[in-house]
C-alpha cells in the first residue's frame, strides 16, 4: 500500500520563500503574543508558588470559592475549574507562610463547603529559590541539547547542515512557544521535557532527509544540489508522511485520554511533531541551498567526508 | 534452518523470555517460593504521581546551627563563670558566629577570656573592650559544624519516619543543606510535615516565682505557654517569667513513651533519663521542690508543674490538653532527638492515591488506544510485514517494562507518556526499512535481496535518528525531579528497544519465515 505515489516529485525547493514568509508569520504573531501577555505564562514550577487541585461533591461554584479565600486575604489566588468537580487554585508565594498556606486554603474550604465534600487530590508548592533555579536549568538545558546535536550533525554530516538543523530548531522552538503563549497554556516542568523530545524527534526527520541528500550527492555528483535536495525531500516523504502520522495519532490519544495533569505536555507534544515535521521538509534542507556558491563546496565535502 | 538464523532466533527467544520473567512481579502478587530465590522478583516501582503520597525538599539552616553552637557555649559559661567566681553581666550572639561576652569589672577580663581559652579551644577569643569580649569560630569548625548539621538532621529525621510508619520512604542528602524527602503513600500529609519539621528542642528551666512579666529582672527571660481551651476553641498564651539558664536538655532523654493517665484517660508522655540526665534531674529537683520547674519546648512552655519532692527514679512526665495523636508525635520528635538547625521546606508535592490511580488508568488507556491504532494501521498500510512489525512492537513493550522492574527505576506519568510516545517512534525505524525494501523491490531485485538491501541501507539512517533523541534525554536526565527523569528513562530505553526489535529482531522473524520458502513478491 502506497499513500505517496513512488514517482511523486513535488516542488518543495522553489517554494522555500513563501515557506520562509509563512514562517516568519507565525513567529511574529508568537512572538507579538509573549509581548502583549508579557512574556512566557509560567507554571509554578518556574514562578514559584502554590497550587492546590480540589475536588467536590457536587459542582464547586467558583464564585463562591473565590469569594470564601477573599474574606481570608487569600483573594489574588487564580481559581479555574477542571472538568465537572475539580477546581484548581493558585497562589502566589509569600515568603514566610509558604509551607502553610495550601493547608489555610484546604482549611477554608473545608469550613465553607463542608469537611465531607471537599477532598484535597494535589498540592504543590515551590519556594521561590527553587522556582528560579527551574529556569535557569531550562533554559540551560535546551541550549547544552541544541549545542550537543550542532556537535553531533557537524560530526556526522558537515557544519552547514548543522546550521539547518539548528535553523530548523530555532523555528520550532519559537513556534511552540508562541502557541503556548497564544492559547494561555502554562510552562511547566514537564512542558520542557516536551520541548526537549520535540528537539529530539525533530531532529530525527531532518536526518532521515539529510542522509538521503548526502547518499544522492554521492550518486549523482554532477546533479545541481538544489535538484539533490529536492528529490531527497520527495523520496522521504512517504517515510516523513508516515511516521509524523503515526507520532501524532499516539500523542493524540494522550491528549484526548491522558487527562488533566498531562494535558499540557501532549499538548506541547502534538504541536510539536505538526510543526517539527513541516520544519524538516521546508526548513531544514532549504537552509542548505542558502549558501549560494557553497553549492560546489557542499558536494565535493559530501563526496570526501 | 541454517544455523546463523537459528542462533538469531534464539537470541530473539532468550531476550523475549527474560523480558516476561522480569515483568511478571508486576502482574501477580504473590510469587511461588522458588521464584523469589533464583528470578528477578520485583514490580515495576511506581512514581508519587501514580501511588499517591508526599516529596519534600528541604534546607537546613546551618547558619542557625553554628549560631546554636555559641548559644550553648553561652549557657555553659553562665554556670562555669558563677563558680569560678566570674561576674558576668551577659553573654549573647549578636550577629552571625559572634557571641558577645560581657563581664562586670575589667578585673575579670582576663581571668575570663583564658577560661573561654581551656574549656572551649575549637574558638577564638578577642578582646573588644577592657570588659568585653568576641567569641567565634574559626572557618574550619564552622564548616564542621555545618556538615554535623546537615548529617544530624538527615539521621533524626529518618528516625522519624521510620516510627511514623511509613512504607519504603526515600531520605537523600543533596548537595550541601538539602534533604529530599519522599513518602509514598501517605495519607496525612499536614502531620508528616510538622513532624519532620520540628525543631524539637527540650529544656528544663526555673520559673521565677518572684518577677512578674511586668519587670523582669536580669538573667531571667519571658516564654509563653499556649493553652488551647477545646470549650471556646481558642488558644491563649500565658506568659512565665523563667530564669535564663538550662538546667537539663533533651539530649539526655533515653525514652519517651505515650501512656493514659488513670484518672481521666488523657494522654500524657513518660519520659526516662539516661544516668547522667537522671542524676541531674534529681539534683535539681531536689534543690529546688516547691518550685515551678517549666518544661520548654521549641521556646514554648508546655507546662511548669511544681517540684513536690526530690525525684530520684529518672523518671518524669509532660502533661497537657494533647490529643493522642498529638502525644504519639511528641514521643517520636523526643525519642529521635531534636534538629540541629530549622528546616526549610522549599518544595513541597503531594497527590491524593485516588488522582494517582486516575492517573494510573488514563495512562493505561492512551497506551491501549495508541498500540490499538498503530497495530492496525500497520497491517493496513504494510499488510504482512506490518504484522512483523506489530510483534516487534510488541517486544519493545515488554522489554521496556521488564528494564523498568530489573533496574527498579520509577515508572512515573509523564513515563507512561514516554511509553505512547516510543509506540509511534518504534514505528519509524520499521517504516525506514520497509520503505527502503519497497524501493529494492521497484529496482526488480529478488525479495531476499531486497530485504538484505533494505535493512542494510537503513541501518544507519536509524542510529543517526535515533542518536539526537538520546541527546535530549540525556540532556532530561540531569534535571533531577522524579517525573522528569521517569519520561527521559522510558523513552531513552524505548528508543533502544525500538531499534532492537526493528533492526534485529522484524529481520530474524522475516528470515526464519523465508526459510525454503522462494516468494516472488513480499506483502509489503
Amino acid at each position: 500500500m502506497d499513500f505517496i505515489k513512488p514517482g511523486i516529485n513535488v516542488d518543495f525547493v522553489n517554494r522555500k520563500r513563501l515557506a520562509f514568509i509563512c514562517s516568519l508569520v507565525v513567529i511574529l504573531i508568537g512572538i507579538g503574543s509573549l509581548v502583549i501577555k508579557g512574556g512566557p505564562h509560567y507554571g509554578i514550577d518556574f514562578a514559584g508558588g502554590t497550587l492546590v487541585q480540589v475536588r467536590f461533591d457536587q459542582a464547586p461554584n467558583v464564585g463562591a470559592i473565590r469569594d470564601a479565600l477573599g474574606e481570608e486575604g487569600l483573594g489574588s489566588s487564580v481559581i479555574q475549574s477542571l472538568g465537572e468537580d475539580k477546581v484548581a487554585i493558585r497562589l502566589k508565594s509569600e515568603e514566610d507562610q509558604a509551607d502553610t498556606v495550601s493547608d489555610d486554603v484546604f482549611a477554608i474550604l473545608e469550613n465553607r463547603f463542608g469537611q465531607d465534600s471537599v477532598s484535597m487530590e494535589l498540592v504543590e508548592m515551590v519556594g521561590p529559590q527553587v522556582g528560579a533555579d527551574m529556569r535557569r536549568k531550562g533554559i540551560l538545558s535546551i541550549l547544552y541539547a541544541m549545542v550537543g546535536i550542532l556537535i553531533y550533525i557537524t560530526f556526522r554530516f558537515q557544519f552547514r547542515f548543522a546550521m539547518g538543523a539548528i535553523a530548523a530548531l530555532v523555528h520550532d522552538i519559537t513556534i511552540t512557544v508562541g502557541v503556548f503563549s497564544l492559547f494561555d497554556k502554562e510552562f511547566t516542568l514537564p512542558v520542557i521535557a516536551a520541548l526537549l523530545t520535540i528537539i529530539g524527534y525533530s531532529l530525527n526527520d531532518t536526518i532521515v532527509v539529510y542522509d538521503r541528500i548526502r547518499e544522492n550527492i554521492r550518486r549523482t555528483p554532477k546533479e545541481k544540489l538544489a535538484v539533490v535536495v529536492n528529490n531527497s525531500i520527495n523520496q522521504t516523504l512517504s517515510r516523513t508522511i508516515l511516521t509524523s502520522g503515526t507520532t501524532l495519532i499516539v500523542v493524540a490519544c494522550l491528549f484526548i485520554l491522558g487527562g488533566e495533569v498531562i494535558h499540557d505536555f501532549s499538548f506541547a507534544l502534538m504541536v510539536g511533531v505538526l510543526v517539527g515535521t513541516y520544519s524538516s521538509i521546508y526548513i531544514a534542507s532549504p537552509v542548505l541551498l542558502l549558501g549560494g556558491k557553497g553549492d560546489a563546496a557542499a558536494r565535493t565535502s559530501v563526496r570526501q567526508g | 534452518m541454517r544455523t546463523k538464523v537459528k542462533t538469531r532466533l534464539i537470541i530473539v527467544l532468550v531476550v523475549l523470555i527474560g523480558a516476561l520473567v522480569s515483568v511478571t512481579p508486576s502482574l501477580t502478587e504473590t510469587l511461588p517460593g522458588w521464584w523469589t530465590k533464583i528470578l528477578p522478583s520485583k514490580a515495576v516501582r511506581l512514581g508519587l504521581d501514580l501511588k499517591g503520597g508526599m516529596e519534600l525538599r528541604l534546607e537546613v539552616q546551618t547558619d542557625e546551627a553554628v549560631n546554636n553552637g555559641l548559644t550553648r557555649m553561652a549557657s555553659d559559661l553562665k554556670t562555669i563563670f558563677k563558680d569560678r567566681k566570674i561576674r558576668l553581666r551577659r553573654a549573647e550572639t549578636t550577629g552571625f558566629n559572634r557571641l558577645l561576652v560581657e563581664v562586670r569589672r575589667e578585673k575579670y577580663r582576663d581571668d575570663a577570656m583564658n577560661v573561654i581559652r581551656d574549656e572551649f579551644p575549637d574558638t577564638i577569643v578577642t578582646e573588644e573592650s577592657e570588659t568585653k569580649m568576641i567569641v567565634t569560630y574559626p572557618e574550619s569548625e564552622i564548616s564542621r559544624i555545618r556538615e554535623n548539621a546537615v548529617a544530624q538532621a538527615v539521621e533524626t529525621i529518618r528516625s522519624r519516619v521510620d516510627e511514623f510508619g511509613v512504607t519504603e520512604p526515600t531520605i537523600l542528602r543533596q548537595g550541601e543543606n538539602r534533604i529530599l524527602l519522599q513518602l509514598p503513600g501517605i495519607e496525612d500529609p499536614q502531620r508528616a510535615i510538622a513532624l519532620v519539621k520540628r525543631t524539637a528542642v527540650l529544656k528544663f528551666m526555673l520559673v521565677d516565682e518572684g518577677a512578674t512579666p511586668d519587670s523582669v529582672p536580669p538573667g531571667d527571660v519571658i516564654l509563653y505557654g499556649k493553652d488551647y481551651d477545646a470549650a471556646t476553641k481558642k488558644t491563649q498564651r500565658t506568659p512565665y517569667v523563667v530564669e535564663d539558664r538550662i538546667l537539663l536538655t533533651g539530649d539526655t532523654i533515653k525514652d519517651a513513651r505515650v501512656r493514659y493517665d488513670s484518672q481521666y484517660g488523657q494522654p500524657y508522655v513518660s519520659l526516662t533519663f539516661d544516668s547522667v540526665g537522671a542524676r541531674i534531674f534529681e539534683q535539681v529537683t531536689g534543690d529546688h521542690v516547691k518550685e515551678r520547674l517549666a518544661i520548654v519546648l521549641d521556646e514554648n512552655v508546655y507546662s511548669a508543674p511544681v517540684i513536690q519532692e526530690r525525684i530520684s527514679g529518672g523518671q518524669a512526665s509532660i502533661s497537657g490538653s494533647f490529643t493522642a495523636d498529638e502525644a504519639t508525635d511528641l514521643a517520636i520528635v523526643l525519642r529521635a532527638g531534636s534538629l540541629p538547625a530549622p528546616v526549610k521546606i522549599l518544595q513541597k508535592w503531594t497527590v491524593s492515591s485516588s488522582l494517582g490511580s486516575d492517573s494510573i488508568r488514563k495512562g493505561l488507556m492512551s497506551i491501549i488506544f495508541g498500540f490499538s491504532l498503530v497495530i492496525v494501521f500497520m497491517v493496513f498500510y504494510f499488510r504482512f510485514s506490518g504484522f512483523v512489525a506489530n510483534i516487534a512492537l510488541v517486544m519493545n513493550l515488554v522489554i521496556i517494562m521488564a528494564a523498568l522492574a530489573l533496574f527498579q527505576a520509577t515508572l512515573t506519568l509523564p513515563g507512561i507518556a514516554g511509553i505512547v510516545l516510543t509506540i509511534g517512534m518504534a514505528v519509524d525505524a520499521n517504516v525506514l526499512i520497509f520503505e527502503r525494501i519497497k524501493e529494492e523491490l521497484r529496482t526488480g531485485k529478488t525479495v531476499r535481496a531486497a530485504i538484505d538491501g533494505g535493512y542494510g541501507k537503513a541501518l544507519f539512517t536509524i542510529v543517526d535518528a535515533n542518536v539526537t533523541t538520546l541527546i535530549a534525554t540525556l540532556v532530561l536526565f540531569q534535571f533531577g525531579t522524579e517525573q522528569v527523569k521517569g519520561f527521559a528513562v522510558t523513552l531513552s530505553v524505548g528508543v533502544l528497544a525500538s531499534m532492537f526489535t526493528a533492526i534485529f529482531v522484524s529481520r530474524v522473524i522475516f528470515e526464519a519465515w523465508l526459510e525454503n520458502r522462494t516468494l516472488d513478491e513480499l506483502s509489503i
